[in-house]
């Protein structure tokens, strides 16, 4: 019990960093930067949650935030490439 | 979960939280990117790598994840960087060498 709790204080922090620099950075470019972090971190997250709970539906959802995450950065990075 | 699981899920938590500070701390883009991409993408490796160790029946379903993030999370932050650097984002200090700026000038010239 208390690893699961260390385990979920240190991806907290992590989640608590990226969302301060998606708040303060100064450019778009780092607020997707951490937009991409926190959606990684969130899928291992997931990952997690499926081997404590024992369903393995949630490594689907894990698997389909991967997908949407990614084409979330690619998507952001070609609208705003060239706009000085 | 076992022991060997927690291990893994923990020192996956650490590079999480690493990079996070990483991306907080640095002092431009560039190397930000560099912080927070590299370090999660370890970090997810070994959290996986451990609910693996914690459910062996999970494998091949876990192993699909791994591969796709090995093969996207890179490609979507050099895009990102790419793209960045083409809309005029100055890094930190003076940079020693861009071999970037020819390249690109020639290519907007045609």
């Amino acid at each position: 019990m208390i690893l699961q709790i260390i385990f979920f204080v240190l991806l907290g922090l992590g989640l608590v960093f990226a969302a301060i620099r998606l708040a303060v950075g100064p450019t778009a470019f780092d607020r997707v930067i951490s937009l991409d972090m926190i959606n990684i971190i969130i899928t291992g997250l997931l990952a997690v949650i499926a081997a404590l709970k024992g369903d393995a539906m949630y490594l689907d959802i894990a698997l389909v935030f991967a997908v949407l995450a990614f084409l979330e950065t690619i998507v952001f990075a070609r609208f705003m490439e060239g706009k000085k | 979960m076992n022991t060997l699981s927690y291990i893994l899920i923990i020192a996956g938590g650490i590079f999480y939280a690493t990079g996070g500070l990483g991306l907080l701390r640095m002092p431009d883009l560039y190397t930000r990117a560099q912080a927070g991409t590299k370090a999660t993408t370890l970090g997810t490796m070994l959290t996986l790598a451990g609910v693996i160790a914690a459910r062996p029946e999970w494998t091949l379903k876990i192993l699909l994840i791994m591969l796709f993030i090995v093969a996207t999370n890179p490609v979507g932050s050099s895009t990102l960087i790419r793209s960045a650097y083409r809309s005029g984002v100055k890094p930190y200090g003076v940079p020693v060498v861009d071999e970037l700026e020819d390249l690109y000038k020639k290519e907007d010239e045609q």
